[in-house]
């Protein structure tokens, strides 16, 4: 096995050694340990890349809210407000990123077809940041392959030391924050970073997601899910631009994962997919709760009163 | 197990989970390809936070989609109420208790039934699509099988010693690549899951297989696509 890798470190290492961009030493190691032909690694992820764009050039249209309301039509608003860039703060680039996230989690929401990537809740990230720079860039299709391999290989390193994708496990940190950091890397590549730059962003846009907790309401992947995944294309843009401007993150990418995994060892499980915690018991959640006939929840979790002074009464 | 880059950036699906929607879809398709046949009845009694939260994620429609052999990227699993009404399939959904220690918190039991037969399976949906099938019939077993990655045989085969060997010698001389497998044994008869990659089998090469001797059943978890 040579292009095989376990962590970061290891990923780094062999770039070095053979000189190959992170998007290269991926596809090396897909051909190499489930013996394919380079065509069928590459086949396979077009068709990943073209699901992903049609599912945003769908999302981005319809204005149809989910099943039970919570979401939906957001993505029309943000996208036609690019008309109109003079009125905003933001870049071109992250406004349409943020756009295209919540197109394709609304889609997820109503049902459409996605590409879970890493997961479905944190599907939005990765082509928005992607798909946005690449119109900004007038990149070829190739670039914006390769920055997808690299997005994956920044994933696969995550998982293979011992990370997680499943908030069950590890909360939203492990969906949103592992699909911001392979963002990240893979919008550095498309900019013409180097392996180290890109693993760098990947650390700083994970490093800055440790902690978050999954908590949506009523367990349906809508509140806060759809919105997080627009603002946190910002992150990983952010993270692209320092990495490329020169600043390191102090803290390693493996050991980043390995706090990653020390918080949701601790992690409460009623922030942990559950709809037990956070969000889902706020007074709007369980609103919500009701409404949709769900059992009420257990005493245990229920929040605890705030105290004697009745203000709010 | 390796991670592959198709595990980050994958599967396809429809959403609005992996493990609610992707793998409930696996799960059917399991226990319809068991039946042999088209069931008039189906049940689910749905355990853990497949019962609390199925309505949302949609994991009824993903359950009955699967079990009238819907794949898990098709956009028709919303329609799947509607279908059932069409082909004349009865179904009903039975939100059971949380879950009890033996289950898995995504734990589903599927009875099929019509005129002729009956069967009952249990599947639990252990994250990112991959499932696991514990019960058939009542017998307790440990398959795991993985939505959306891989096409997945199930063959049904009595329990002899090379038994299988012609089998794979006509996937191989396909060209089918095989990414695993998986046995299960029970006095005279044997269960195996076998996965392949990029590689759907046609109507008329399963009927082929079924042919062998010794194999009881073959059954292909994708649509088969008739020429």
């Amino acid at each position: 096995m040579n292009y095989d890798f376990t962590n970061t470190e290891e990923l780094l290492k062999l770039c070095e050694k053979h000189k190959l961009s992170i998007s290269q030493v991926a596809v090396r190691r897909e051909m190499e340990l489930f013996k394919r032909s380079r065509p069928q690694v590459r086949d396979k992820m077009k068709l990943a890349r073209n699901t992903m764009w049609e599912t945003i050039q769908k999302g981005i249209k319809s204005a149809e809210k989910s099943k039970f309301g919570l979401t939906g039509g957001d993505a029309k608003k943000v996208y036609d407000g690019l008309k109109n860039m003079n009125k905003l703060l933001h870049s071109k680039v992250a406004v349409r990123a943020m756009a295209y996230a919540i197109a394709t989690n609304e889609e997820n929401a109503r049902m459409g077809r996605i590409v879970a990537c890493p997961t479905a809740g944190g599907a939005g990230v990765v082509p928005a940041v992607l798909f946005s720079t690449f119109q900004h860039m007038k990149s070829s299709k190739r670039r914006m392959l390769n920055a997808l391999f690299t997005a994956s290989a920044v994933g696969v390193a995550i998982l293979e030391h011992g990370g997680t994708i499943s908030a069950a496990r590890g909360g939203c940190q492990a969906e949103i924050g592992v699909a911001t950091a392979m963002a990240a890397a893979g919008v550095t590549e498309m900019r013409g970073g180097t392996p180290e730059q890109c693993v760098n962003a990947a650390t700083l846009a994970l490093k800055n997601c440790l902690g978050l907790a999954c908590d949506p309401i009523s367990g349906l992947v809508e509140v806060p899910c759809v919105k997080r995944n627009a603002i946190f294309v910002n992150v990983a843009i952010g993270a692209s631009d320092l990495s490329l401007l020169g600043v390191k993150s102090f803290v390693p990418m493996d050991e980043v994962v390995e706090a990653m995994m020390n918080i949701a060892d601790n992690m409460w499980e009623g922030i942990r997919e559950t709809a037990l915690g956070g969000l889902a018991i706020t007074k709007t959640g369980l609103k919500v709760r009701e409404k949709m006939g769900l059992k009420p929840i257990p005493k245990k979790y229920q929040p605890k009163s705030c105290g004697d002074c009745k203000k709010c009464k | 197990m390796k991670h592959s880059l198709f595990d980050l950036t994958g599967p396809i699906m429809i959403g609005p989970s992996s493990s609610h929607t992707a793998g409930a879809v696996k799960i059917g398709q399991v226990a319809r390809a068991l039946f042999r046949g088209t069931p008039t009845h189906a049940k689910f009694y749905l355990y853990g936070s497949f019962g609390t939260v199925y309505q949302g994620h949609a994991t009824d429609k993903a359950l009955l989609a699967g079990v009238m052999k819907l794949w898990t990227s098709d956009p028709e699993i919303k329609n799947a109420f509607e279908i059932a009404k069409k082909k004349g399939i009865e179904y009903e959904f039975i939100p059971h208790k949380p879950s009890t220690p033996e289950h898995h918190p995504n734990t589903v039991r599927i009875i099929l039934s019509s005129q002729k037969r009956k069967l009952s399976i249990v599947g639990a949906s252990i994250g990112g699509g991959t499932i696991k099938i514990t019960q058939i019939n009542n017998i307790n077993i440990d398959l795991e099988i993985v939505a959306g990655r891989f096409f997945t045989l199930l063959i049904g085969h009595d329990n002899k010693s090379n038994v299988l060997n012609p089998l794979y010698g006509k996937l191989i001389d396909w060209g089918c690549p095989i990414a695993g497998k998986q046995t299960y044994s029970l006095k005279k008869n044997s269960l195996t899951v076998l996965n392949i990659e990029d590689f759907s089998l046609k109507l008329p090469q399963v009927l082929e297989l079924e042919k062998l001797p010794g194999i009881q059943f073959v059954r292909s978890l994708t649509k088969l696509i008739k020429e």
